[in-house]
């Protein structure tokens, strides 16, 4: 069984995003520490993209500080090997497309596995153009992540029957970045899943306080949190590591509950 | 599996988020009706003709030939049509396939405001609403342009993300449409980002080439040897190109913004400096680092400051059927005053990159050639920054 499919076969999972080199790689390694050790059952590690066109200002923001530190994909790699002597939940690259096709598709993929990846989440491809990266990450165990949107509709079923890993349900239109509501019926867009893959599903956008959290995971198999957790490290800088722990522990708690 | 959609060659295809799928096949569908229908071809043809004052001249450059004592050269005056540039060519076409498709709202990006006071004159013709985004830098290098926008009823949104420029408005433009879909067409102003876009706009401006053709053959009786346009995204030089790219005794010549210099870091010369990649919707060139950043570019023309170019430029210069030449800011100053002195029109300091080249070429071709240069816009709203480059403080 690969690592991604343990982690939901334990239950509703909690999904922390953390931007690699925000604001250094020490703070980040920190960071996902903190989380794992808290209840995290998946982290997704951002690769920053000089153009991040999904993101919101928060995580922007976090891109931004990554980058201006100096961070690079190469040195992310060797973060990955060096914590992943630790760290066992799976561990997953959110980036941008640009940042595999320059490194080379195929290089970036079996490096990824070398370091001990388990998948990629890459908000500019979709289904239509997701083959040409699909077909070198399968070759290494990998599992490319689809979205779907609150427009996908018709593509629901499309989607989820080629999906890997898990599924990445976008909860609102828009860009990510922390939302007091999430209007989207999410409920259906999950039953509409369930009727065409296996392949557990994830909500994600918007969500920042763990009755969001228990809501969501109530309604698919996890939440993802991005911007909340990067907001906190935006706050306390290289000090952000307890801070995470704490929060991703509130969060991971409500999810529980949701599996009463 | 479905397969990948809208491509030059290699180029092209729909690198955007899930959210906008269904956005860009609505338009795709709509776009392929339409273009078939022979009321809205009659509609947008009066709206050229009537509206924005098409077909623009030819006109013979009979100074600057003389001068330039080589190839004759004419010169296609879009800078003639309403609203100063060939961007109301693109323009009118997508804000009617916009208000068919039951749109309210148009949402741009622009550079050097062009493309968003185009916008911003159809949403006021056709009563819809428009959002214009335009980087915080180029708020300041043209705020006549934003103040025209604000009198036509536009919202000037600047973005202060990035670079603050042309790129950075691009992408706040997409994000923004992610945001509201439903009553919302993305006037997306050149030949690039995801399908059906490149396709689009190229449509649009084709109208530019299909008229020089008929224009030079009145004049002359024959094709040109040269056609040449400055391209950023691409826009008028694919309008330029685009009827010519079957005749193959035709050379179509691209001019990019060198910046500084092409061995600078100060350069937007993408295919000059740039190398494949993907980002804003499509693969193509992108000026990046080794890791797949995207460059921040420079260009005294805020029009062609981009680190891209459209996915079909992208492959007339893969399959060697188009070149591509680097005019650096000092090149494009000069001829901007030269043709200002010569021939007495101002031309954008855009086009004055593909005037650059002209003045190049021009006196190594014999009398008997013929070079056409497409103006792709008015210079007005340049004087102050020209000036401004000449060591002359003017204000506006």
């Amino acid at each position: 069984m690969s690592r991604i499919k343990e982690a939901f076969a334990k239950g509703k999972a909690f999904i922390p995003f953390i931007t690699c080199g925000d604001p250094d790689l020490e703070t980040t390694a920190a960071v996902v520490r903190a989380a794992q050790e808290n209840g995290a059952d998946l982290i997704e590690l951002g690769i920053p993209f000089s153009d991040p066109t999904a993101e919101g200002p928060v995580i922007q923001g976090a891109n931004i500080r990554a980058l201006s530190g100096g961070v690079t994909t190469d040195q992310i790699f060797a973060f990955v090997r060096e914590i992943r002597r630790d760290v066992t939940v799976p561990l997953v690259f959110m980036t941008y497309a640009n940042v595999v096709f320059s490194y080379g598709i195929e290089r970036f993929a079996k490096t990824c596995a070398e370091v001990g990846i388990d998948g990629l989440i890459l908000p500019d491809v979709p289904f239509e153009e997701k083959e040409e990266f699909a077909q070198v990450l399968r070759r290494y165990d990998l599992d490319l992540v689809s979205l779907i949107a609150p427009t996908s509709e018709n593509r629901v079923a499309m989607i989820a029957r080629e999906a890997s890993g898990f599924l990445y349900i976008v909860s609102s239109l828009g860009v990510t970045g922390v939302r007091s509501e999430i209007t989207t019926d999410i409920g259906s867009m999950v039953r509409l899943v369930k009727e065409n893959t296996d392949v557990p599903c994830a909500v994600g956008f918007g969500i920042s306080t763990p009755e969001q959290a228990k809501k969501m995971a109530g309604l698919s198999d996890g939440a993802i949190v991005g911007s909340a957790i990067i907001k906190i490290i935006e706050k306390y800088g290289k000090d952000a590591a307890p801070y995470v722990g704490s929060y991703v522990k509130s969060m991971k708690d409500a999810i529980l509950e949701a599996e009463l | 599996m479905a397969e990948s959609r809208g491509r030059f060659g290699n180029h092209g295809g729909q690198y955007i988020p899930e959210t906008l799928m269904n956005a860009v096949i609505e338009l795709e569908e709509a776009y392929n009706h339409y273009k078939n229908d022979p009321a809205f071809q009659t509609e947008l043809t009066a709206l050229f003709n009537d509206y924005a004052g098409r077909p623009s001249r030819l006109y013979y450059a009979e100074k600057m030939t003389k001068d330039l004592g080589g190839a004759k050269i004419y010169l296609k005056r879009e800078d003639l049509n309403h609203t100063g540039a060939h961007k109301i060519n693109n323009v009118l076409g997508q804000a009617l396939l916009a208000k068919k498709m039951g749109k309210t709202r148009l949402i741009a990006e622009t550079g050097a405001g062009q493309h968003g006071v185009a916008t911003a004159t159809a949403a006021a013709l056709m009563g819809m609403e428009c959002v214009v985004f335009m980087g915080e830098e180029d708020t300041k290098r043209q705020a006549l342009n934003v103040y025209r926008m604000r009198l036509l009823g536009a919202e000037v949104i600047p973005v202060t993300t990035g670079t603050a420029t042309l790129k950075d408005a691009v992408s706040e433009a997409m994000r923004e449409w992610t945001n509201r879909i439903s009553d919302t067409h993305y006037c997306l102003g050149s030949v690039m980002g995801p399908h059906p876009f490149p396709t689009i706009v190229r449509d649009f401006q084709a109208v530019i080439s299909k008229e020089i053709k008929q224009q030079i053959l009145e004049k002359e009786g024959r094709l040109p040897d040269a056609v040449l346009a400055c391209v950023g995204g691409g826009s008028n030089a694919i309008g330029t190109f685009y009827h010519f790219i079957g005749d193959p005794k035709v050379r179509l010549i691209g001019c990019e913004a060198a910046g500084r210099g092409v061995d600078t870091w100060e350069t937007a010369a993408t295919i000059a400096t740039g190398k494949p990649g993907i980002f804003h919707g499509m693969k193509s060139y992108f000026c990046q680092d080794e890791y797949g950043q995207i460059a921040p570019v420079y260009s005294i023309s805020a029009g062609l400051d981009y680190p891209g170019i459209g996915p079909e430029h992208a492959w007339l210069h893969d399959t060697g059927r188009a070149q591509y030449v680097p005019i650096t800011d000092a090149e494009a100053v000069e001829a901007f005053e030269y043709l200002s002195k010569t021939e007495g029109i101002i031309p954008a300091i855009e086009s004055a990159h593909a005037v650059a080249h002209a003045m190049k070429l021009a006196p190594k071709m014999d009398r008997e050639q013929i070079i056409v240069i497409t103006i792709s816009g008015r210079g007005d709203k340049d004087c102050a920054a020209i000036a401004r480059y000449r060591g002359e403080d003017i204000t506006e």
